[in-house]
């Protein structure tokens, strides 16, 4: 008996303060704390470990697509990268990617920044609208589903609709387009 | 002028030295720099004489030329007009490749190769590379490389391709900006960084882009950014110390505009206390743009430096009611104080990105019966100005291209007449606008020849559709707010070369090219112009009827400023930077997809067939007959 006390104290001192975790806003809060490793690149040192798959929570979400198009240009993303096409940044509607094509390695880009131009966003847009805005630029090289991807523009068309563009397979660019050797 | 001049020649040639070691005697400090001090002062009094012939050009058939070329303009006056007359209309059919020099770098290569010495230097755009190439050796092998390692984030907040405009040599150094908005001075001789001066801030959208102009000991230096909300300004660096000296805003206070008791505009528009606030809304004016990225002329009898400011920004001018003054403007300074002393607006308000920074040619022209001191400026909106130098009053205002959104410019009030129909509005698509917002022609910089009394404009053909966004800004990212669509004009070429009479205020002859005519041009005493063209052909026309006289097809298009040079063996060259690029050429220069007629600022429209045309790859090309 004094024994079954003593066992069932320590299992309750060990698990008993331990809630279940709830994610109240279902994503992950940063990328250190809810994402498989971020890769760039294919090589991985020591046994090859395959990543679990995407934590990104809007890649079949039309709504939250079509709000990532809004935040796209309001945020003056599409100051740099226009409607996809690239302009002070590379474009995003074709298979190029410098830094990933993955939901996560966006989310880096768009969070850290990259060197050779991308400012970083961190600390000034709020995680849930980032993965929006992910997931729009994923629409934008068609990769993602055709009824989520937006079908209409507010303004001025200048380019096919996200819906209608072809997916482009990603390839990984050789080198940064802008990046001379110093 | 002529005192000084007398006193270089009789002393230094015949001994130098000796001079240099009296000196020395007298001052220790003096005698460490004697074989420098020398050649600066005689490359000093050059610089003086060319300018004044220049100035002095309208009536002076060809004056005896140095065959160097060690200014941006060639001449204080900018008219990249050279005295050379070995290659001539008659044997310009005759030119053939002399070297070549690969500079490495793949962006749009627009800068001007400078020429002192028997050296040439060339700046390639990012990461902006300075190469010294010895003229005295055969295949002009490499000197030296100065590398200033800008930073990388800088090609971020550059609005339209990572160019540089070129460098400038005064007194030993060169003198060039760095895409991170720095200032550097070189040695000429041994490469060796004398100074770098931060002069912007990428964090807020500043780049430099501009060639400077080195005017009385002071090196003058403007930012780049009308896209990303910066607040323009002209610098005035200390040659010697990189030391800033004055800095005059384009908005803003008039203390901040160094607006003060010398300032006479000559239109009442342009009259009246802080015009620079009270011409936008609110605090509009501290991110308004009115960025210093073009050409510097100076004229050293009026003692007064020109140079224009550029777009307002955002482009949607709905946010930014009034005259926004003074971006798409120009001001008459006086170089040792920055002082202003008088300023012209060409746009008020400026509807379409008509940014006013191309290149003022300064000429002493007979108008009505008399010789008058103008400055003449083929203006992105579509007219050439001719103004009175002195007063900034505008004598004549004609269109040298298609126009569908001003009448005519108002000479009583200085003012464009305005087509209300084709104001961009938010959220409203206007159609048909011409010339679209790299106007009638942008940054690349016309010639004239006081021979022909004409000027050799490349510009190029382009209307557009535009709509008006939302606008936020959002320090260190674009402030535009406008999706562009651009596309040729009448005609359906894209490019022209208009040889055009400043007196008698006409066209006398047009060559017509299939892409924008983004290269500068250069004319010479041999009656030759020469220019490039965004295919890669390097062509050479007679100065007088515009006829072909010879082409070379380089490795990429032409975007580069051609200029002119005697060779230590007493040949003439022609250089010029093949190296497509620019915002005409960012479609490929930066890899962008045709798809989106918006990308590149709506440019990208207009050139969708530029890939197929041409690739990118920086490259020197040097001309000479066999």
């Amino acid at each position: 008996m004094r024994t079954s006390v003593l066992i069932l104290t320590v299992l309750v001192s060990l698990f008993g303060c331990e809630r279940e975790e709830r994610n109240l806003q279902g994503i992950p809060q940063s990328v250190a704390s809810g994402m498989p490793p971020v890769r760039q690149t294919e090589l991985q040192a020591g046994p090859t470990v395959r990543d679990a798959g995407t934590y990104s929570p809007y890649e079949g979400n039309a709504y939250a697509v079509s709000q990532g198009k809004t935040l796209y240009n309001q945020f003056n993303c599409s100051g740099c990268h226009f409607q996809g096409g690239g302009g002070i940044g590379p474009p995003l509607m074709d298979s190029e990617w410098i830094y990933g094509s993955d939901p996560e390695n966006i989310f880096e880009t768009i969070v850290e920044g990259r060197p050779n131009g991308m400012p970083s966003f961190g600390g000034k847009i709020v995680n849930d609208q980032i993965w929006q805005l992910v997931a729009y630029v994923r629409s934008m090289s068609g990769l993602l589903r055709k009824d989520v991807a937006p079908g209409r523009s507010d303004d001025m068309q200048v380019r096919p609709q996200e819906q209608a563009t072809q997916k482009a397979r990603p390839v990984q660019s050789a080198v940064p387009p802008s990046a001379e050797r110093q | 002028m002529t005192p000084n001049f007398l006193k270089v020649y009789a002393v230094t040639p015949p001994c130098g030295w000796c001079t240099s070691l009296l000196v020395g005697a007298l001052a220790l400090v003096l005698a460490c720099s004697p074989p420098d001090r020398r050649s600066s002062e005689v490359a000093e009094d050059r610089t003086a004489s060319l300018a004044a012939q220049g100035v002095a050009a309208a009536g002076a058939a060809a004056v005896a030329d140095d065959g160097q070329w060690i200014m941006p303009a060639r001449n204080f006056a900018s008219t990249r007009y050279s005295g050379l007359s070995q290659i001539t209309t008659a044997n310009a059919g005759q030119l053939q490749l002399a070297w070549t020099f690969s500079t490495g770098v793949t962006r749009g290569h627009e800068a001007a190769p400078l020429v002192v010495d028997g050296t040439m230097y060339v700046v390639t755009p990012f990461p902006n590379f300075l190469y010294a190439l010895d003229l005295t050796q055969p295949g002009a092998p490499l000197k030296w490389t100065y590398k200033p390692s800008p930073k990388l984030a800088a090609q971020g907040v550059a609005c339209c391709d990572l160019v540089n405009r070129g460098a400038a040599y005064h007194d030993g150094k060169i003198y060039y900006n760095t895409l991170d908005a720095h200032t550097v001075a070189v040695d000429a001789k041994t490469g060796k960084e004398v100074w770098k001066t931060r002069v912007g801030d990428i964090n807020v959208g500043e780049t430099v882009t501009m060639a400077p102009l080195v005017v009385k000991g002071k090196v003058l230096v403007g930012n780049s950014g009308g896209e990303f909300g910066v607040r323009g300004w002209l610098t005035a660096l200390d040659a010697e110390s990189g030391k800033l000296a004055w800095r005059a805003y384009t908005t803003g206070p008039d203390k901040d505009v160094l607006i003060g008791p010398r300032f006479k505009p000559f239109y009442a528009q342009d009259q009246g206390k802080d015009l620079g606030v009270k011409t936008w809304p609110g605090d509009a004016w501290k991110i308004g743009g009115g960025g210093v990225w073009g050409w510097i002329s100076y004229d050293p009898e009026l003692d007064l430096i020109y140079y224009g400011t550029a777009n307002p920004g955002p482009w949607n001018p709905d946010v930014r009611p009034g005259d926004n003054k003074f971006t798409a403007a120009m001001f008459a300074r006086d170089p040792d104080t920055g002082e202003a002393v008088w300023t012209y607006q060409w746009s008020p308000h400026d509807l379409f990105d008509h940014d006013g920074v191309n290149e003022l040619i300064l000429l002493d022209l007979p108008i009505k019966g008399q010789t008058r001191k103008v400055l003449v400026r083929p203006e992105r909106n579509g007219y050439i100005y001719v103004l009175d130098r002195a007063t900034g009053e505008v004598l004549s205002a004609d269109p040298y291209g298609y126009i569908t959104t001003t009448t005519g410019i108002d000479l009583k009030t200085g003012r464009p007449i305005e087509v209300p129909d084709k104001a961009p509005q938010t959220g409203k698509v206007v159609r048909g606008i011409c010339p679209a917002a790299p106007g009638t022609k942008d940054w690349q910089p016309a010639s004239y020849s006081p021979r022909t009394g004409l000027l050799y404009i490349p510009h190029q053909n382009l209307c557009q559709d535009v709509q008006g966004t939302e606008a936020n800004y959002i320090a260190g990212t674009p402030y535009v707010a406008a999706i562009v669509k651009m596309y040729a004009g009448p005609g359906g070429h894209r490019g022209e070369v208009t040889a055009w009479d400043p007196v008698a205020r006409k066209a006398v002859w047009k060559i017509k090219e299939k892409f924008p005519v983004w290269s500068g041009t250069v004319v010479t005493a041999g009656d030759v112009v020469f220019y490039g063209t965004m295919e890669g052909w390097f062509k050479a026309l007679d100065a007088r009827s515009g006829k072909e006289l010879w082409r070379f097809k380089t490795g990429s298009g032409i975007i580069g400023q051609p200029v002119v040079y005697r060779g230590p063996d007493g040949k003439e060259y022609v250089a010029v930077l093949s190296g497509v690029g620019g915002w005409a050429g960012a479609v490929v220069a930066g890899g962008l997809d045709v798809r989106d007629s918006s990308a590149a600022l709506g440019f990208v429209n207009a050139m969708k067939d530029l890939p197929q045309a041409t690739t990118k790859g920086g490259m020197l090309y040097v001309f000479s007959l066999p």
